[in-house]
């Protein structure tokens, strides 16, 4: 649903990262929360009513980026820049207290 | 730590007032949920200065290189990706950076965090790929991202018109617009004289729109707007001249306006006054941005929406204000003269008044099926039967239906609340006080605060 416009054929992407389990490719300067709109499925199920949510503000104020980053349960996705390898994982279920 | 002024936000207001406060010797640091300096307004400017989305993002982006480039000269102790989630009296102000918290003190606070999109709720707004224009638009200045497909924009004001520009800069499309102004009233054109002074902006916004025509489709004057979909948004549909409209939708963006994000001046007890016009409250401020509270402060967007410029203008105006109360400057009203501050902001908001009274607040009557707590999926009829038994209090509201209590903290129902509160007692909105805001600022966990305590032990 979103396309970087840095993408080009031929060049490679600043850097992969894992989206529950998936080789993806991800660009500087943007964040977990950007890269979940491009992966089918990646968002977050509503703990009410099991729907699929994806980021709605980008900005810090909605919570629907809420995802499971480098084990740390309920991060807000959109807060949080891209690093190589990092690991990206759909929460899918109330929020869970973190370690 | 501790600091003479600690400030919150590193946007156009936060940056300037940084600047101006080091500059007369005192001791800042400046605390951003973002990872570079920039605010939402000038967001990833330094890292898209050699990107090819750069010139896209168009004049006025560019115009925040040299603020970016004095704040970064200032000396002031920088905090990116950096969390607030507590300020006590004193002033103790609790923080999180990656998952670590510690505790600074300062003698001054300043607010400068900006503005939030008002969240509209309309039947599907929940759904998957329906989000806001702003949230578009920090993907464009973050990662270059376009949206992809048949892109429906439904809102009203300049962003919709600057960011269609910017995508259509791009080689993006759009397949339509939903234009929810309505007609420039005669309210509106009366307030124009003032605006003239910056018709450069307004020329702009006329070439913008005529852009959009071209690119696709423009529909005004419909209502009961739908953005419908199995697990995604599939397709839209609307009223317009007694007939039901449908077209196939892959993205649809909304706004309404923006409003100041007030949860920290909430939660700090301050005064606030409720703007009828634009349907939001902003704190009282005095004429140097303190608020109810001595030595805490507020500038830019987050004490009423002013745009970029008059938040630059009055983050200079607040750092004068506290370097004076804190006996740093001796001569704070001199300081403001020479620089020409009340000039320069005047000249900033020139336009506002006309676009205040263009794009007034959507208040159309919510369907009893809309969701209005995102988080906790209640709905506006749920809300309005609480109501009904329950004195106008959001808190009984609350109590009552779980609405306010998920991870936002009301931040996206809250004005919800406060209407339909209104609309069933027969009172005008103002007089429905908004969710009362508790600390933490921000969901924060047990390893947290262990983190702190660790620290603290240290020390
Ligand atoms: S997308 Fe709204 S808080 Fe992250």
């Amino acid at each position: 649903m979103f396309k970087s416009v840095l993408e080009r054929p031929g060049v490679p992407p600043d850097m992969m990262v894992l989206v529950n389990g998936v080789e993806t490719p991800a660009w500087d300067g943007e964040t977990v929360a950007s890269v979940l709109l491009r992966v089918p499925d990646a968002g977050r199920r509503s703990p009410i009513s099991g729907t699929l949510r994806l980021p709605y503000c980008q900005m810090g104020v909605c919570f629907e980026c809420l995802a499971i980053v480098d084990g740390i349960a309920s991060t807000q996705g959109c807060l949080v820049p891209v690093q190589p390898g990092m690991r990206i994982e759909s929460q899918r279920g109330p929020r869970e207290i973190s370690r | 730590m501790s600091y003479d002024v600690a400030i919150i936000g590193a946007g156009p207001a936060g940056m300037s007032a940084a600047v101006r406060l080091r500059a007369l010797g005192a001791a800042v640091i400046v605390i951003d949920e973002q990872p570079a300096p920039g605010g939402q307004i000038f967001r990833g400017i330094e890292r898209n200065a050699a990107s090819p989305v750069f010139p896209a993002l168009g004049e006025d982006y560019a115009k925040g290189c040299a603020l970016v480039a004095a704040f970064r000269a200032s000396g002031a102790e920088y905090l990116p990706s950096t969390q607030v989630w507590q300020i006590e009296d004193g002033w103790n102000l609790f923080l999180t950076t990656e998952r670590k918290a510690r505790h600074i003190t300062a003698r001054a606070v300043l607010l400068a965090n900006g503005a939030q999109e008002r969240p509209v709720p309309f039947p599907g707004w929940t759904l998957p790929n329906v989000m806001t224009v702003g949230a578009a638009q920090i993907l464009l200045k973050s990662g270059g991202m376009l949206p992809e497909g048949r892109i429906w924009i439904a809102g009203a004001g300049p962003l919709p018109l600057l960011y269609a520009t910017q995508l259509l800069n791009l080689g993006g499309r759009i397949a339509g617009y939903l234009d929810t102004a309505t007609t420039p009233k005669l309210s509106a054109l009366a307030r124009l004289p003032g605006a003239w002074r910056e018709f450069g902006n307004l020329a702009k916004g006329l070439r913008w729109l005529r852009d959009v025509r071209r690119s696709g489709m423009m529909i005004k004057g419909f209502s009961d707007l739908r953005a419908e979909g199995e697990e995604r948004l599939e397709h839209l549909t609307w009223e317009a001249a007694g007939k039901r409209h449908r077209v196939e939708a892959d993205v649809l963006l909304v706004h309404e306006g923006v409003v100041p994000r007030i949860h920290e001046t909430l939660a700090l007890r301050c005064e606030h006054i409720w703007n009828e016009e634009q349907g939001y409250l902003a704190p009282k401020l005095d004429r140097w941005g303190q608020t109810s509270r001595k030595d805490l402060f507020v500038a830019g967007d987050a004490g009423g929406i002013g745009g970029w410029m008059a938040a630059t203008v009055s983050g200079e105006i607040a750092a004068l204000g506290i370097a004076g109360q804190l006996g740093i400057a001796a001569n704070p009203d001199d300081l403001r003269q020479a620089a020409h501050l009340d000039q320069r902001r005047a000249r900033a908001l020139a336009l506002r008044p006309f676009l205040d009274a263009l794009y007034p607040p959507p208040r159309t009557r919510l369907a009893d099926d809309v969701i209005a707590c995102r988080c906790e999926e209640v709905t506006a009829g749920a809300i309005r039967s609480a109501a009904r038994n329950s004195p106008a209090d959001p808190s009984a509201v609350k109590a009552a239906t779980r609405c306010g209590m998920g991870p936002c903290q009301g931040r996206q129902c809250g004005y919800t609340v406060q209407a339909l509160l209104a609309e069933v007692h027969g009172l005008p909105i103002g007089d429905v006080s908004f969710f009362h805001i508790r600390p933490p600022l921000k969901p924060i966990t047990l390893g947290e605060i262990a983190s702190l305590e660790h620290a603290e032990g240290a020390a």
